[in-house]
């Protein structure tokens, strides 16, 4: 047999002014834009409902674009049907084929694709290696589990070697001890074979895990794009800061502006960050949990409102003047006891002020 | 777990069924009663002493019937357990044994002991001549019977089979016997018969003689003759399987993957075959095409041909059947066409297939099952559809017409009559396996119910044409069709005097007022209100036995379950001139005598649809979480309770749906229902083929008009029931998601 060899055509995608309105007047996707560079991975992100998955249908030609354009490569695909564009997608419910067999599922694209004959069992059977199938051939997609019928959808994906790869909820129908398994094979085979990827989940850990870029959705418009880092460290809003990780948006006054960094004012608290260009006067401030110091000397007035232990830290509910916050400790030992009043205070980095109003 | 009290504490259901017992045993008479089952002349004219009414007991007392004193031993022997535990062995042992050996013992004399004492010369060479006879079986023995099963299945359940429980396992026990004396004994009946000799023997030369006869299997219209009936059935039943499965089809392609506009017109198509009497579609094919027809007049006049009949034989029960039964292959396939995932195409498109390729090598092999089910069904109603056969088959021979007359003809051939419901039934059988190889080890469901957004594309070019031009013409002639019943029914003599006139209805649907007070003169008053009537009391019954069935196989699980699933559908696939045919031959003689009354129309209604009520049954019931029944039980509940109390309720609309549905389709069945019905009980479809057969087509066609609209309105008062009835479901778990 000849071995072939997987290799990858990758190609960036741009999404320019693009919308979409289904029947009359439901707007999916509003007006957006942006570019997935070549061979990267990039995570459409966001709340039910937001456009994402629309936004991963247009690109594979399972719907058309009401307004804008989109390129793939070289290639202006905007009114290209499914069939003429060079995307693979791995559907939500996999989408195996339920009369054929594994191999036949793995070669039916082949087939339409203009490969010869020859080639087209040994490039599927390559697929199912680089899954990990090897020898399940002859199976049906009924006699595999779950987690094989995924990588089949996935091997099916890849042997076309397509200019962009989508992925749509990958994992939605896994078990959770699966998931984390699959989502580091899927991002080893991206890197390994220099693929482009769309990935659409609304689960923020694993967006965070396999993307080099998010593109955060809401109401059918883009809320933020930017590494996980980013997203992580500075939302541009409060939508972004919660949906990514968790965070206490607490209120607070921007009392002073020196250059970049302001000082702000929490109750009494006086703390010094990045300004983000605010100027003086109420602003919102966003704290994840575990950037929180409990007990130190300076900091404002809480009580605290309930303790949990969960194994490798505590949790705790805090009542201040301003309604309650969430804080995570690593301190196990030293515990504080409900109803004691601590001061409250932030690591050196961590908080951010959303620009917004 | 419940505590259960472990002294004497008597069960309800095992002094119930004692209790019965004893009632049918002592009180209630023996016999069945000549003046039908539901008179009650008996209680004042001789009874209990007279032969006729009496008990056994009575019979007993006076020195007669002395077969039935060994029913005392096993009657009394549970007795003794009553108050003993549930855990005893000795409380499964004794119901067990009493109640197997009551039942085996009933059924040895009945079946022994007939209208001319032994039924078996060898039991008249062993005993001697009996001098003593017996009738069908009647209250008593009906309810001791039924007494000797439960108990048994008692017995069963304590011995632990299905962890014990009472209700299912007697659920299961009452459905094997009522299946087996209903669909299984009957069929043994008829295959026994196709080996009878005039003297009452057995014999495989007269099965030869009758089964290799050339008016069976004669091939001579290959060369100008006449070919026997049952290549014709065959022959005919094929090609009306694959047209309706093609015609079926479009019309579920132009629903689902057109931008059709008028889909919901369509969809009516789907009601037309549940409200149609089978015959009306060939009666109205006499009105376009027949000797005087509209078409044929027309045609001979602008051409100057000489008109033909054509119609009757091989084309006309074609057109007729094709007609008939589209709807039927539509109904079956829209429900796969739409069922095929929407995302399983769209895979197939990402993966570089076109439009056409996708249907060709992934949307038409998904459809498979659907395919398969409606060619089945298609040469299922063909083969067993014997109205249009009648109407328009002239010379055109096919076994259920051919059954009919082997029976009610001059010849009166109960060994020929059987001969062809085994052909029959072969060829129906044979279909059904068929269809299962066909199927195969493949998976072709779909759906997978998460993550299945998208909608179905629309159908290649290539495809789309040829099959709009098709539906289009199909459905514009069914049109045409349904439109000449109406008109027929209001036109005074077809052909010969076209002028509109409401005579048929008025002879067959007039009242009229007199001293007596209101008086229904019409001549199909009779008919109309005994069909009423019939399906009314089919209809519960059906729906019950349905779902229960469909409940022991979607909730419970037994050995022989598989076995259990096939001899339940069996009734499916064997054709209604088979059903007919055999009840004659089975219930005409004791122990089961119930020909010419109304409980065998019944009865053959129940089984006849029963299938159907199963099917929608085990479709609501599969949507039912198991937990809820879980739930229940662990709250105390016992398994009757909650079938009563949980699922029961939850099955509104399926319970409903087979209530109507066994209610109209007993309205219009004809096959079967030509066979068993009297004079006393004639029913609408047999006296409207009574009509044809005179040439009283106005009539015919007037009354049939009336009763598809009669069932139209049953149908409408479903919807409308059934959707109210699921807003409300839906409303209510909306909280519980």
């Amino acid at each position: 047999m000849v071995q072939t060899e997987i290799s990858s055509k990758a190609a960036p995608v741009v999404f320019q002014d693009v919308s979409k309105v289904f029947g009359e007047g439901v707007v999916a996707v509003d007006n957006i834009n942006f570019t997935v560079e070549a061979g990267r991975l990039v995570t459409l992100l966001g709340p039910s409902g937001c456009g994402k998955t629309t936004t991963l249908r247009m690109i594979a030609g399972l719907e058309r674009v009401t307004s804008g354009r989109i390129r793939i490569g070289d290639t202006d695909v905007t009114t290209l049907p499914a069939t003429d564009r060079d995307v693979a997608m791995v559907f939500q419910s996999y989408a195996l084929f339920p009369h054929m067999t594994v191999l036949e599922n793995v070669s039916y694209g082949l087939g339409f694709s203009g490969f010869p004959k020859s080639e087209i069992r040994g490039r599927a059977r390559t697929g199912l290696d680089l899954v990990g199938l090897k020898g399940f051939d002859d199976r049906l997609p009924s006699e595999l589990s779950g987690g094989q019928q995924q990588r089949v959808a996935v091997a099916r994906a890849l042997v076309l070697e397509p200019q962009v790869l989508l992925f749509d909820e990958p994992l939605s129908n896994l078990d959770a001890k699966l998931r984390r398994q699959v989502r580091e094979d899927i991002r080893a085979i991206q890197r390994d074979l220099g693929l482009t990827v769309v990935y659409v989940t609304h689960d923020q850990e694993e967006a965070l895990a396999v993307s080099d870029q998010i593109v955060v959705m809401r109401n059918a418009a883009i809320a933020q794009i930017g590494s996980p880092r980013e997203l992580y460290d500075s939302p541009v809003d409060s939508f972004v800061a919660d949906f990514i990780g968790e965070a206490n948006l607490l209120p607070c006054e921007v009392v002073a502006i020196d250059g970049e960094i302001a000082e702000i004012s929490v109750d009494s608290y006086r703390y010094r960050l990045a300004s983000r260009g605010l100027p003086k006067g109420p602003a919102k401030l966003a704290v994840r949990p575990a950037r929180i110091v409990l007990d130190e000397d300076d900091g404002f007035d809480a009580t605290v409102a309930k303790a949990t232990y969960v194994g490798v830290r505590m949790e705790y509910t805090l009542d201040t003047s301003f309604g309650s916050i969430f804080a995570v400790q690593d301190d196990v030992t030293h515990t504080l006891e409900t109803g004691s009043s601590v001061k409250v205070g932030f690591k050196p980095t961590g908080p951010v002020l959303i620009p917004e109003t | 777990m419940r505590r259960v009290n472990p002294a004497a504490e008597a069960h309800p259901a095992l002094v119930f069924w004692i209790a019965a017992g004893w009632v049918g045993y002592l009180l209630l008479p023996w016999y069945g009663i000549e003046d039908g089952f539901f008179r009650f002349e008996w209680l004042i004219d001789g009874y209990p002493f007279d032969e006729e009414y009496a008990p056994a007991v009575f019979l007993i007392a006076q020195g007669e019937k002395l077969w039935l004193a060994p029913l005392l031993l096993p009657l009394a022997a549970p007795l003794f357990v009553v108050r003993s535990r549930k855990t005893d062995p000795e409380f499964a042992t004794v119901l067990t044994i009493a109640g197997a050996l009551g039942f085996a013992w009933l059924i040895a004399q009945g079946f022994g002991i007939g209208i001319r004492g032994f039924n078996f010369s060898w039991l008249t060479a062993l005993f001697g001549d009996l001098g003593d006879r017996q009738f069908g079986m009647g209250y008593g023995a009906l309810i001791l019977a039924s007494s000797f099963l439960f108990l048994f299945t008692q017995g069963i359940a304590a011995r632990g089979a299905i962890n014990g429980d009472v209700f299912v396992v007697s659920a299961i026990g009452g459905v094997i016997v009522i299946v087996a004396t209903f669909v299984f004994f009957p069929i043994g009946r008829t295959f026994l018969a196709a080996f009878i000799t005039d003297t009452g023997g057995y014999s495989l030369a007269v099965f030869a003689s009758k089964f290799f006869d050339d008016r069976l299997w004669g091939l001579g219209c290959l060369w100008g003759a006449r070919c026997g009936a049952a290549w014709n059935s065959l022959f005919l039943a094929i090609i009306v399987g694959a047209t309706t499965t093609s015609l079926g089809l479009s019309f579920a392609l132009v629903v689902s993957r057109s931008g059709f506009r008028f889909k919901r017109g369509l969809r009516m198509l789907t009601v037309l075959p549940i409200i149609t009497p089978p015959f009306v579609i060939g009666l109205a094919l006499i009105l376009l095409f027949g000797l005087s027809g509209t078409v044929t007049v027309l045609f001979a006049e602008v051409f100057g041909t000489q008109p033909t009949r054509w119609l009757y034989g091989l084309p006309g029960v074609l057109i007729a059947q094709t007609l008939a039964y589209t709807p039927i292959a539509f109904l079956v396939l829209i429900g796969v066409v739409e069922g095929v995932s929407p995302s399983m195409e769209e895979a197939a498109q990402t993966l570089r297939a076109n439009t056409w390729q996708t249907f060709r090598t992934v949307s038409l092999p998904l459809m498979r099952p659907g395919l398969a089910n409606a060619f089945l069904l298609g040469f299922i109603e063909s083969m067993a559809d014997f109205g249009n056969p009648l109407v328009l088959g002239g010379n055109f021979d096919v076994l259920s017409t051919e059954i009919f007359f082997a029976i009610v003809g001059a010849q009166y051939d109960q060994g020929r009559a059987a001969v062809l419901a085994m052909v029959l039934l072969f060829f129906t059988l044979s279909a059904f396996y068929v269809q299962r190889m066909w199927l195969g080890r493949k998976g072709y469901t779909t759906v997978t119910g998460k993550g299945d957004a998208g909608v179905h594309p629309l159908m290649p070019r290539r495809l789309a044409v040829p099959v709009m031009v098709v539906a289009g013409i199909w459905g514009a002639f069914t049109v045409t069709v349904y439109g000449m019943i109406v008109y027929g029914s209001f036109v005074e003599l077809w052909g010969v005097r076209n002028t509109l006139t409401l005579k048929h209805y008025i002879t067959a649907f007039s009242i009229r007022f007199n001293e007596h007070g209101l008086h229904w003169s019409g001549s199909a008053w009779d008919s109309f209100w005994t069909t009423i009537q019939i399906a009314a009391v089919a209809a519960p019954l059906t729906a019950a036995v349905g779902l229960i069935t469909a409940y022991l196989l979607t909730r419970q699980t037994f050995a022989g379950k598989n076995a259990f699933e096939f001899g339940t559908m069996l009734s499916f696939a064997i054709p209604g001139t088979v059903i007919g045919v055999s009840y004659i031959l089975a219930f005409n003689v004791p122990p089961i005598e119930i020909t010419g009354t109304g409980i065998i129309l019944v009865v053959s209604f129940i089984f006849r649809n029963m299938p159907v009520g199963v099917r929608a049954g085990i479709a609501s019931m599969s949507q039912l979480d198991k937990s809820l029944d879980e739930s229940s039980l662990t709250l105390g509940a016992n398994s009757w309770q909650t079938f009563r109390r949980v699922i029961l309720p939850l099955l509104r609309p399926a319970i409903l749906a087979a209530l109507v549905f066994s209610f109209v389709r007993a309205m219009t069945a004809i096959s079967a229902v030509i066979f068993l019905v009297s004079a006393e009980y004639d029913m609408a479809t047999s006296y409207i083929i009574g009509r044809v057969e005179n040439n009283d087509y106005g009539l015919a066609i007037a009354y049939s008009t009336t009763l598809i609209f009669v069932m139209l309105a049953a149908v409408a008062l479903l919807n409308r029931l059934v959707g109210r009835i699921q807003i409300g479901r839906r409303a209510h778990f909306a909280t519980g998601a």
